[in-house]
């Protein structure tokens, strides 16, 4: 039965864990890349696009993975997004193939100022260990000026959540 | 003459485990005119390397076997007219080395969008591309009041990049037309050269959700090619981390199939039993996926202190929500309403592509690569490959949570035969072929490699079970209305990176 266990959930203790510490550092960084508009506009929340540039689906896997009931993202006022329009950051993965150029290009066309670009995973870092094929770029900073880099192979939900909240921190600076 | 025999009829070539045969032209037209007349033989996949064709079958009771033709003037007979599931892979072979599929179903290009800067860059000698990139065209459809629908290729959820294009009169799908090929990163071509065990870190990345499973077809037929003899630790370890990762997908689809269907209840808790999974997998392989883990030899380390105890928690934890879960499943009208008779395969499709995994179990499909083709450490081990017929999104689903029942049952088996031992073994240097067959939690993965003499690769191919599943999609949704695409595709849940290559 359903409503039991929900029930139940009411009055148990939260499943999801305590949030991370935002790394020292990145949030001066990224705080000094942002416009007193920005801080105005936004607030304490950030509305994020996925843009997969051809991942091997490792990095879907864990950015999915901070939706769980266990990392609970909307939490801190992250959300993901349907549409590029109704976005803040373009969070992209993958080593940047030549077939998803033009739809990168396009997506971050399509993502209202201001804005942000986030190169999650060590692929679209640099290319990872697709740098040097005929088919991929060699990172998303060969298209577009990347604001945060989270590497990893995947990175982890935590170090994930890490790289956004340092945005969010660096914002309300 | 059988489809089999025809096969027999070529040369040996000394592939391990299952023989390679060259065929002359006449004996692949043969062998042509045979498939027409044997549905039993299954394709399961078919590949090129400059100057040849390779193309690998299962035939019922026998096993795999492998069939090649020297590819003169650039072209060879096509297998499309008599084998559905060779479209693909004909349109993928002219695309990467240039060959023309004579006679082909579809000779539209399929990975090649025309951006990259040589056309066929597996070729010997690829041609550069000085064109622009050509509109794509797709089957055209006639009826009243039919319209389309362009989806992608960036989609609306957290997913891999594909585009569908929707030919649908009022709400109802008349074709679907999926065209893949936006992540392709030339991963073939990155492993050419080089020896299997660096190589093995793309087989790792082919599609990341599948990580063990490729990583472990892919070490199979390197050590096929170099007849090295892998460790019984290291087979029960690899046992262990293949189970775990089809534990977890599973839960992950269970969950997101549910959610597809407005029913977040079941997607909270897969998602919270998944996660605990996961993390027992970092705890006793060093990586939450496992990525790496599995390499030509053996296994990267050793189960790591504590891992024994954290598989055996989340066991269960998810042992113990299961029955709970699965009654909800069951006894909610209005996602038994969104899921039954939804998305449905015939099975003489099923068995028409020969597609494997939880899509062909659920079309009455009964190949499993660890019962049918039985590789270590499965023979011997008690365990059920459920086989259902409805092939609707329910039936999907049962598959997968039969399949998370019979895991568990498997993974404690592993887990009480692990003995102290050795975990790798060094392998040779030397010139060699080989094939393996895994299967990864969607379907079979088949992986085929050659060795020049000095140890590295010299052709390669890996094939994701979704190369055969991806279009009985498109069969699956014809007629069902577009808001139930989102449900019918997450019930098949294919590799987009795993077949863009």
């Amino acid at each position: 039965m359903l409503w039991p266990k929900l029930a139940k959930s009411l009055f148990s203790r939260p499943e999801t864990d305590p949030a991370p510490a935002v790394p020292l550092g990145a949030a001066e960084a990224l705080a000094a890349r942002f416009q007193a508009a920005a801080q105005t506009r936004l607030g304490r929340s950030l509305a994020i696009r996925q843009v997969d540039c051809g991942s091997c689906n490792g990095c879907e896997l864990e950015v999915n993975a901070l939706g769980n009931v266990v990392y609970d993202l909307e939490r801190f006022g992250l959300r993901f997004v349907a549409s590029p329009r109704h976005a803040d950051v373009l969070l992209v993965t993958g080593p940047l193939t030549r077939n998803m150029r033009e739809a990168l290009l396009r997506t971050w066309e399509c993502t209202p100022e201001p804005k942000w670009l986030v190169a999650a995973g060590d692929c679209a870092a640099d290319g990872g260990v697709f740098k040097g094929s005929y088919a991929v770029e060699g990172g998303i900073g060969r298209a577009l000026e990347v604001d945060l880099v989270i590497p990893g192979c995947p990175p982890t939900p935590t170090q994930l959540l890490e790289g956004l909240l340092a945005l969010l921190e660096a914002q309300k600076r | 003459m059988s489809g089999y025999q025809a096969i027999l009829a070529g040369a040996a070539q000394g592939c391990r485990p299952y023989e390679r045969y060259l065929l002359s032209h006449g004996q692949w037209l043969g062998l042509r005119a045979a498939l027409r007349d044997d549905p039993a033989l299954a394709l399961l996949g078919l590949w090129a390397e400059p100057g040849f064709v390779h193309a690998a079958f299962h035939q019922p009771g026998m096993g795999v076997l492998l069939a090649s033709l020297a590819a003169s003037q650039g072209g060879f007979p096509a297998l499309s007219p008599v084998r559905a599931g060779a479209v693909r892979f004909e349109r993928m072979i002219h695309d990467l080395w240039g060959l023309r599929a004579e006679g082909a179903e579809d000779t539209r290009p399929w990975l090649d969008h025309g951006r990259w800067a040589a056309s066929a860059p597996m070729a010997s000698r690829p041609l550069p591309n000085t064109e622009p990139p050509p509109q794509p065209e797709f089957l055209p459809v006639e009826g009243d009041g039919v319209h389309q629908i362009p989806v992608g290729p960036v989609h609306a959820g957290i997913i891999e990049p594909g585009h569908f294009r929707f030919h649908v009169q009022g709400e109802t799908i008349v074709r679907l037309e999926a065209r893949l090929g936006y992540l392709h990163k030339g991963t073939l071509g990155l492993m050419l050269g080089k020896s299997p065990r660096l190589a093995a870190r793309f087989a790792a990345r082919l599609s990341g959700d599948s990580t063990v499973a490729h990583g472990w077809a892919f070490a199979c037929a390197a050590e096929a090619a170099l007849g090295a003899v892998v460790p019984p630790r290291a087979l029960l370890l690899r046992g262990i981390a293949a189970e775990l990762e089809r534990l977890h997908n599973h839960l992950n689809d269970w969950g997101g199939i549910c959610n597809d269907a407005s029913f977040a209840f079941l997607q909270a808790r897969c998602g919270v039993l998944r996660e605990g999974v996961l993390r027992a997998a970092h705890i006793g392989f060093g990586h939450r996926l496992m990525m790496d883990y599995v390499v030509p030899g053996g296994v990267a380390r050793d189960l790591a202190p504590g891992g024994l105890e954290a598989i055996l928690v989340a066991l269960a934890a998810v042992a113990a929500e299961l029955p709970g879960l699965l009654q909800i499943y069951e006894s909610h009208a209005s996602l038994g309403d969104r899921v039954l008779t939804t998305g449905h395969v015939a099975p003489e499709l099923v068995a028409a592509f020969g597609a494997g995994g939880v899509v062909g179990r659920a079309s009455g499909r009964n190949f499993d690569a660890r019962k049918t083709l039985g590789y270590a450490p499965y023979p011997g081990l008690a365990f059920d490959s459920p086989v259902l017929d409805a092939g609707d999104v329910d039936a999907r689903v049962r598959v997968r949570v039969a399949e998370i029942e019979q895991g568990m049952l498997l993974l404690h088996s592993l887990l009480t035969r692990l003995a102290p031992g050795e975990w790798r073994v060094e392998l040779p240097q030397r010139g060699g072929e080989g094939v393996g067959v895994v299967e990864a939690f969607r379907g079979e993965a088949l992986h085929w490699l050659a060795l020049d003499d000095g140890g590295l690769i010299r052709a390669v191919f890996m094939r994701d079970a979704s190369w055969l599943q991806w279009p009985l999609l498109e069969a699956a949704v014809e007629g069902n209305i577009v808001a139930d695409f989102p449900l019918c595709n997450k019930s098949f849940n294919c590799s987009y990176s795993g077949v863009d290559l």
